[in-house]
């Protein structure tokens, strides 16, 4: 275990800004523009082979002081191993809410990345198709996972039924049937625009 | 409840509604028709929750639905006679609930099936319609979190019972309401608003100490 986190430090020397280890769970807390690289490094590296993203989240505390953190979850299936890696964001106004996506080491991060997104409103550079997953692409009441967002949402309850009613249902099928739907005229224009240029999302 | 005795006869009745000047052949007919719609509602099972497991539970043979002419479930809105809403609509899933209600063929009727349905229940948040019917008009409703299923059967016969007092002749039992073409709801926007304000809405969300 520590063999580990010695290596890992050796190798990320001012990536990693500090260890954590509570009740037998290693928490690894590394710099924002070294992510991808550690990342990489544990799922590729014959000593590492975290294979398994098990969940991409975020924590924001309600103590304003504190740093916003996103959480990966690591597992590595061969050697039974668990990881968790933590980047902080501090709330000082001046660092914006973005890590790196880890879309291309991980496929599974996809979903987990835009939940992430559409809750916390935290971007993933890098990720393919990053838009809200749980709540309508219209939805512009903010993201309700932040400890400013009020328990009932910012509007009131006939505006929200309002602007729910106002959607087309149908317009939510996946990227390659929409091309044919006939919903394509009610879709978002930050949609239809990447439809138009032929995007597709998935493999 | 505030509700009014089932009253036993109110088959009976029929043909002693001529002193509203309707004629013998009208109420006779209204007899069959309303006997023939109440013995053959097809239920439109829109199950979103733990109410739907007390549906299916209904429609198993321990309390078999089918006695009432319901046995055939209609999973395409165009077959079904009855929406039956059992479980919690979340802002997302509005529209949809408002499409499949708008795809379904008159006549029809709608029962809102537990709390969640009914009122929102204790999903008081920013992602959970409080309450159907400000999506859709509401027939019958059945309290419960969630219902047993002697609570829906009890519900159905409700509804049977309001479709057997159906007149040509009076049409208020059915008044097919339509939408407010400008914010497209059944309710005022000032009604919804105010319905869900002693909980704290969400323009005063202090109410509940929150």
């Amino acid at each position: 275990m520590a063999a580990r986190r010695t290596a890992l430090r050796a190798r990320f020397q001012g990536g990693v800004t500090r260890v954590e280890v509570i009740w037998g769970e290693t928490t690894v807390y590394v710099d924002r523009t070294r992510l991808f690289d550690i990342v990489q490094w544990l799922h590729d590296d014959p000593s590492q082979r975290y294979d398994y993203l098990s969940d991409v989240t975020a924590v924001e505390y309600r103590d304003p002081e504190q740093p916003i953190e996103v959480v990966w979850h690591l597992r590595s299936l061969p050697y039974r191993r668990f990881l968790r890696v933590k980047v902080e964001l501090p709330r000082d106004g001046k660092t914006p809410l973005e890590v790196p996506s880890v879309w291309s080491v991980y496929k599974g991060a996809d979903w987990l990345e835009r939940e992430c997104y559409d809750m916390f409103g935290i971007r993933f550079v890098g990720h393919p198709d990053l838009r809200r997953i749980l709540m309508w692409e219209q939805y512009h009441e903010g993201f309700p996972l932040r400890k400013d967002f009020p328990l009932r949402g910012r509007f009131s309850r006939a505006e929200q039924l309002r602007q729910a009613l106002a959607a087309n249902p149908e317009a939510r099928y996946s990227m390659e049937e929409l091309t044919v739907a006939q919903a394509f005229e009610d879709l978002p224009e930050a949609m239809r625009a990447r439809l138009k240029s032929g995007e597709r999302t998935g493999e | 409840m505030g509700l009014t005795a089932r009253p036993t006869d109110s088959l009976a009745r029929t043909d002693t509604a001529s002193g509203s000047g309707e004629s013998w052949v009208a109420t006779r007919l209204d007899f069959l028709v309303n006997w023939g719609r109440a013995g053959s509602l097809w239920p439109m099972p829109f199950g979103t929750a733990c109410c739907a497991i007390e549906f299916m539970a209904t429609a198993a043979s321990r309390f078999d639905l089918a006695r009432f002419g319901m046995e055939r479930m209609s999973f395409s809105p165009r077959q079904a006679d009855v929406l039956i809403c059992a479980g919690r609509v979340p802002f997302k899933l509005a529209p949809v609930l408002r499409r499949i209600w708008q795809q379904m063929p008159q006549p029809k009727w709608c029962i809102s099936m537990g709390a969640c349905a009914s009122s929102g229940g204790m999903f008081d948040n920013y992602a959970v319609v409080q309450g159907i019917d400000t999506i859709i008009p509401v027939d019958v409703y059945v309290p419960g979190c969630p219902p047993r299923p002697e609570g829906l059967l009890y519900g159905i016969l409700m509804l049977q019972d309001k479709v057997k007092r159906e007149r040509m002749s009076d049409t208020a039992l059915r008044n097919e309401m339509d939408p407010d073409p400008k914010s497209g709801l059944y309710i005022p926007p000032a009604a919804i608003d105010e319905l869900s304000e002693p909980f704290g809405n969400s323009v005063h969300q202090t109410r509940s100490g929150l």
